[in-house]
């Protein structure tokens, strides 16, 4: 089977392996003269790290890999995630020494080649989303996300508005609502209607000139493209609060549309979901954000910019927040973004959400007989059903989550979007085949045979993986967060 | 020409669509408004793998990157020796492809890693718990000053001045949002209030110099405050550990653990902390549980605090840590070991010093501040640094950072594990020639 393999070492770790003595490489000799070291209440007395012999830390971590299930191994369809496979030319690239060993402090004249790229890819970034000016600084999609608000809040108050309050859709991201908080707003929920759009009279009741703006996530968590787009933006804008996108799903648009287009003022996009870097197992990503002209001068320090001789220099927007980052972000992601952007081109890119699109509306219809489908339209990139009908025989979501890792799948994204009781949300991402497509279907068609015939087998599941289920509750109440020499 | 990484072909496409029940894919697309359909993209025409190799190869070759010279700047990202194991084990596509451990059953690798991350940064700080990282080493500073101020429920966060200045940046723009003071003060000149959540101080500071952490430590208790260092975890190798001198909180950028330079990301933020503020950490953490069967096994843990469960009321919006480059840490940790780390911490030591006395003794050059420093120090120059670093780049070395704006003719440099005796030889007989 594709999926990872039992344990082979338990769950030993390093610290236990180690024996004194034992080093995985080799140190230079100390080629100066020796400076005599400071006074010895400064200096440590004991340093407890493991000691392992080269061969031992390769099947240490080689054992370990070999537990993960991986985008490289099989299928991955969680959902919001933009599980797509991952270009191998990429690492190849983004690790070459002119990149790599490049200081983040070199002087300019030194960096060209890297400045070039980056200038680039905000370029490539602003036509594809139909913005103005693009951040490559922020280090994450919710680091994006807070990087915008703060840029929301900084335009607002450079005109002298103190909004104060952060509207944000139940069918949002989950971190939108920690994001207005960590940037000083408080956050109101905005409902969904029967379609899965939002509710234009909930809207209407809560959008007063007191709200900021409005973040807002498209295609929406339930996969939806929200079908009031244009007369929420135009009601947001009417109260004079912006209009934030988030883009994390925008695999679905490439070039099917600009957000730009749509009325966003301000949208955080995430290069590990759509363009393609590896997830690693939870980062690094990068999300940088892009905005309309009159949010420029409000992005974070520092932008990409040419000098009137052509050169290639870092700048600081007039009235620029500031820093979200020590330097200029997570350059081996742009690298890598930019890599994609280049091999795939404008028809390329528009192949990509075509085909997730293509992707997504297959699974539904091949599953929507099996599992309750709560919006029944058709989808854009992902699809979410409900194990609701499963629960007649006290099978859960959950269970059905755990018995796809027998039949050698990745579980879906599960209880998520919360407006989705029991919810599944399956991204197939257009990087997989028919076939792949095909083998899952029949895994969830016959789960659910299996919930009505055999629940057992559903609630105790997984039966083929690495591990039975874990005990998450204990793990919780009686926390073990370290290795400690007194537990081996 | 057909797209590699999309495997559909035209009758597979045909075959869907048919099953959907739609004649052409644009209909999937008929929730968009029709007006703003189908925009064209400006952008260069696709280039295949090879085009794209010798693309970007061009590009890469417009840099003088700092591997491929003598190289003496710091400040915050460090040139140091990365055992060919590191790339090795990251490079494996069961952890780069994987995503966030969402399903501890076959996630184990990634999961067991991180508790060993955890553990690694436990050992070299000296504290009780870590997280599994965070972005770069200003936010878990950053992020250290929040939780500093939703503990105490204080106002005011209090830093020195001799933090990194980008650290301090990144923190002010955190800080507005948040509506949260910022305190600079001198670590001679230190005075907490009633109002301050935390004092944060960086060791070595920015300037190479270790601070009297000690005494900074008794100040930090006596108002109340929480006590935050930054550390660089090379020198834990061989300085001191926080959790020795009364940290509750330990931040440090992670990149000198074997992590490229790569122009300036992506890098590994550390946060360690005393037990008691397990539950008011950011970030994900992973414990220790076991399975149905009992066999030991590894799950993310204390998820109440995170913000995908308690929302807006969260302890912070991040909802990722930078996983594959702490694998690459906890890597490196193991490679080198007790022996290696303390090794590299006592090579960067001795030629930092061995570099600073021979600039010292140059005519025209001397070391402005005072102190036990570790890899960086201070020298003030005869020549605005501008043109001193400009005359070392004609010369193939890179210099270190400019500080004429805190210092006057005050150059930054930085020795480590790389630079042998010739090139450090080389640094000083052209500084001798560009100084005279």
């Amino acid at each position: 089977m594709s999926g990872p393999q039992r344990p082979s070492m338990g769950a030993r770790l390093s610290f236990d392996l180690s024996r004194p003595g034992r080093i995985a490489t080799t140190l230079p000799q100390c080629d100066v003269p020796s400076a005599e070291l400071p006074p010895p209440d400064l200096l440590r007395e004991e340093l407890n790290l493991p000691e392992l012999s080269q061969p031992d830390l390769i099947r240490y971590f080689t054992n370990l890999s070999h537990l993960n299930f991986s985008v490289d191994g099989g299928f991955y369809p969680l959902g919001s995630c933009t599980m797509k496979y991952n270009p191998k030319v990429h690492e190849e690239l983004a690790r070459l020494p002119g990149f790599a060993q490049l200081h983040p402090l070199q002087p300019a004249e030194t960096a060209q080649g890297a400045l070039a790229l980056m200038y680039e890819l905000q370029r490539s970034l602003a036509e594809i989303t139909g913005m103005d000016t693009v951040s490559l600084t922020p280090a994450a999609g919710a680091h994006g996300e807070l990087t915008s608000i703060l840029t929301v809040k900084a335009y607002l108050e450079y005109k002298g508005e103190s909004r104060h309050k952060v509207l944000v859709p139940d069918s949002a991201h989950g971190t939108n609502p920690a994001t207005t908080a960590l940037s000083g707003f408080s956050c109101l929920p905005v409902a969904s209607d029967a379609q899965g759009n939002t509710d234009l009279g909930a809207l209407a009741a809560v959008l007063d000139e007191d709200v900021a703006a409005m973040m807002l996530t498209l295609p929406n968590t339930l996969g939806l493209f929200d079908q009031n787009i244009l007369r929420i933006a135009e009601m947001v804008h009417e109260k004079g609060a912006l209009l934030y996108c988030d883009g994390a799903n925008l695999n679905a648009l490439l070039g099917q549309v600009k957000l730009g287009d749509l009325g966003f003022d301000v949208l955080q996009m995430n290069l590990h979901k759509t363009f393609s870097t590896p997830h690693g197992g939870g980062g690094p990503g990068a999300g940088p954000v892009a905005v309309k002209a009159h949010l420029a001068p409000f992005l974070p320090s520092p932008q990409v910019g040419r000098e009137p001789d052509g050169r290639y220099a870092f700048q600081t927007p007039e009235h620029s927040i500031g820093r979200m980052v020590p330097f200029h972000g997570n350059f081996g992601i742009m690298v890598r973004a930019y890599a994609y952007i280049r091999s795939l081109g404008a028809e390329g890119l528009r192949e990509v959400s075509e085909n997730a699109v293509i992707n997504a509306n297959y699974l539904l219809a091949c599953l929507r007989d099996a599992y309750h489908l709560p919006y029944d339209r058709r989808c854009l990139h992902e699809v979410v059903f409900s194990g609701s009908r499963q629960r007649a025989k006290g099978v859960h979501t959950y269970d059905v989550a755990k018995r796809l890792m027998d039949y050698g799948f990745h579980p879906p994204t599960v209880y998520f979007p919360l407006i989705v009781d029991e919810a599944l949300m399956i991204e197939p991402t257009e990087t997989e085949s028919k076939e792949t497509l095909d083998a899952f279907c029949e895994a969830m068609l016959a789960i659910a045979r299996e919930a009505e015939e055999e629940p057992e087998l559903l609630r105790g599941a997984p039966h083929n993986a690495p591990l039975r289920r874990l005990d998450e509750a204990t793990a919780a109440r009686r926390p073990v967060l370290r290795w400690r020499k007194e537990n081996r | 020409m057909s797209n590699p990484y999309i495997p559909n072909t035209e009758e597979d496409r045909r075959a869907m669509l048919a099953t959907i029940g739609v004649g052409a894919a644009g209909e999937l697309f008929a929730d968009i408004p029709s007006q703003h359909r189908n925009p064209a993209l400006n952008l260069p025409p696709p280039l295949s793998e090879p085009e794209l190799r010798r693309e970007l190869s061009q590009m890469a070759a417009g840099n003088r990157p700092a591997g491929e010279m003598p190289c003496f700047l710091g400040a915050g990202a460090y040139r140091h020796f990365i055992p060919s194991v590191v790339n090795h084990i990251i490079s494996r596509g069961e952890f780069a492809t994987a995503y966030t451990p969402y399903q501890p059953e076959i996630s184990q690798g990634t999961l067991q890693t991180i508790f060993e991350f955890q553990s690694l940064v436990c050992e070299l700080t000296g504290m009780d718990v870590s997280n599994a990282s965070m972005y770069d080493g200003a936010s878990a500073l950053t992020e250290a000053c929040l939780m500093a101020a939703a503990v105490t429920g204080r106002g005011r966060v209090a830093l020195l001045s001799t933090i990194h200045p980008h650290y301090e940046a990144v923190l002010r723009t955190y800080a507005a949002g948040r509506k949260l003071a910022v305190d600079v003060m001198e670590p001679r000149d230190v005075a907490l209030s009633a109002e301050h959540a935390c004092l944060a101080v960086q060791q070595p500071d920015f300037f190479g110099y270790l601070e009297d952490v000690t005494a900074l430590a008794e100040k930090a208790r006596a108002a109340g405050a929480r006590y935050i260092v930054a550390a660089d975890p090379i020198s834990l190798g061989l300085f001191r550990p926080p959790g020795e001198y009364g940290a509750d909180v330990v931040v440090a950028e992670g990149q000198s653990l074997g992590i490229p330079l790569s122009f300036g990301g992506p890098y590994l933020g550390i946060f360690a902390a005393r037990e008691k503020y397990v539950r008011q950490m950011p970030g994900r953490i992973v414990g220790r549980t076991t399975d149905s069967e009992g066999r030991a096994g590894y799950v993310l843990t204390l998820q109440t605090r995170e913000q995908h469960i308690r929302r807006e009321r969260a302890t912070s919006n991040i909802c990722s840590n930078e996983q594959l480059v702490a694998l690459a840490a906890t890597v490196y940790l193991c490679a080198l070991g007790r022996q290696g780390l303390r090794r590299v911490a006592e090579l960067c030591y001795h030629k930092a010093h061995y570099a600073a006395e021979a600039i010292a003794a140059l005519p025209g050059y001397s070391l402005p501040l005072e102190g036990t420093f570790f890899k960086e120090f201070v020298v003030r120059c005869p020549r605005p640094p501008e043109e001193t670093n400009a005359a070392l780049l004609e010369r193939g070395i890179i210099g270190g950072l400019d500080l004429s704006d805190r210092i006057e003719k005050g150059m930054l440099l930085c020795v480590t594990e790389m630079n042998s005796r010739q090139e450090i030889d080389g640094l000083v007989t052209a500084l001798k020639e560009v100084g005279s």
